[in-house]
């Protein structure tokens, strides 16, 4: 219980606010580039009245089945960065309590802080939530085989890739590959123990 | 191409369309069988009554009609008196991508190794590929089930996923798989 379980180095995730929100998300489904990137489903922009519904509907569905956990990722003041900006989402979903298994989505919608470690510092915390406070057995994902950036930042948070849907996706005239990754309870503490030592 | 040739027909069975009114009885027989429901997949195995079946085939049936993403079958034998033998379904369809899932069920432990599974999933491949136009297949198969992955192998799907220890079954840790079939090695193995 040594650090706010909510807080990272660069990040902190916070409640979703449908109203305060939803212009957000928005304006990041406007951006096609990013939505290849994140979604299987066909890319749409949205408006913000959808969203606000939508997400509505999301709080609704975790009151009531308690198997979806989404956050905001919002930047902490460090450095050269004000912080209190909210740059993208992370989130768990179809938690299967019985088994102690979820997957795990996160999406930067904010461009500028691509490729800057605020997804991994993100990530960090969402692992820390899933295993600390939901006591998951493991946490699952999928990446897009083009999205490199994505599953590097995967692979330094500790996920390891357990096998390739071949060819589930068809864009731009050409099939890609499905990555599956994973990342068990024990793996996560041992990274976490060897972190604390060095 | 013979567009007449039959789509739903197999040698010992058929795809047909849920009773509403007769099948409940019998799957809310079946759903008392845990051990059943446990190789099917991942889901908290529990027992339903009919009326829980009934509303379960209408929810199917309304997904079916409105989304176009879902296709389901009730299996039953050629043989007179038609018989009610398990399911077979498409649970979900990715059309911008091609892809989609597939799962069956022989419910009834005597109806088992008799080649019912290889049949009907014959006939689910057809219908995927030269009905629906999809390009990939993809079951999900918890690593207990070594029938079903027999099934599914002898059929030309590969091992492509393994989620590590995703299942806890038992007081045991099991792997979740996932096998994957592409349209050209099904049209390859159809010689």
């Amino acid at each position: 219980m040594d650090k706010p379980l909510l807080r990272g180095e660069l990040v902190r995730l916070k409640a979703l606010d449908p109203e305060v929100n939803a212009s957000l998300v928005s304006s990041w489904s406007r951006d096609g580039e990013y939505l290849r990137l994140l979604d299987i489903e066909p890319a749409i922009p949205w408006s913000a009245q959808h969203i606000k519904e939508w997400l509505e509907k999301e709080i609704e569905k975790a009151d009531s089945a308690v198997n979806n956990f989404l956050f905001f990722i919002e930047t902490l003041a460090v450095e050269d960065e004000p912080g209190g900006k909210i740059i993208g989402f992370v989130g768990l979903g179809e938690v299967e309590w019985h088994h102690g298994d979820a997957f795990v989505g996160i999406g930067i919608g904010e461009r500028d802080y691509w490729g800057r470690g605020y997804g991994t510092d993100a990530m960090q915390v969402l692992l820390r939530y899933a295993f600390d406070e939901l006591n998951l057995h493991r946490v699952s994902l999928g990446v897009f085989e083009y999205n490199t950036r994505a599953r590097r930042a995967y692979e330094k948070a500790g996920f390891v890739v357990e096998g390739r849907g071949r060819q589930e996706l068809h864009r731009d005239g050409r099939r890609w590959d499905m990555i599956f990754m994973g990342i068990l309870r024990e793996e996560w503490q041992r990274a976490r123990a060897d972190a604390a030592n060095s | 191409m013979n567009a007449n040739s039959a789509l739903f027909t197999g040698k010992d069975l058929r795809l047909t369309p849920i009773d509403r009114e007769k099948d409940p009885e019998v799957e809310s027989r079946w759903t008392h069988d845990l051990e059943y429901l446990r190789m099917l997949d991942s889901e908290l195995a529990r027992p339903l009554t009919p009326a829980q079946v009934k509303k379960k085939y209408e929810e199917i049936e309304k997904e079916i009609d409105q989304s176009r993403s879902r296709f389901y079958f009730a299996l039953r034998t050629t043989s007179e008196p038609e018989r009610l033998l398990g399911f077979l379904e498409i649970p979900w369809v990715m059309w911008n991508q091609g892809v989609a899932g597939i799962r069956l069920g022989i419910s009834d432990p005597a109806d088992r190794r008799k080649g019912y599974g290889r049949q009907a999933l014959q006939l689910m491949l057809r219908y995927a590929f030269d009905e629906l136009n999809l390009y990939r297949l993809v079951a999900q198969i918890p690593a207990y089930n070594r029938i079903a992955i027999r099934l599914f192998e002898g059929a030309g799907f590969v091992e492509e996923v393994r989620r590590r220890e995703a299942l806890h079954r038992a007081g045991q840790r099991w792997d979740a798989l996932e096998f994957g079939l592409l349209r050209e090695e099904w049209e390859a193995g159809r010689g």
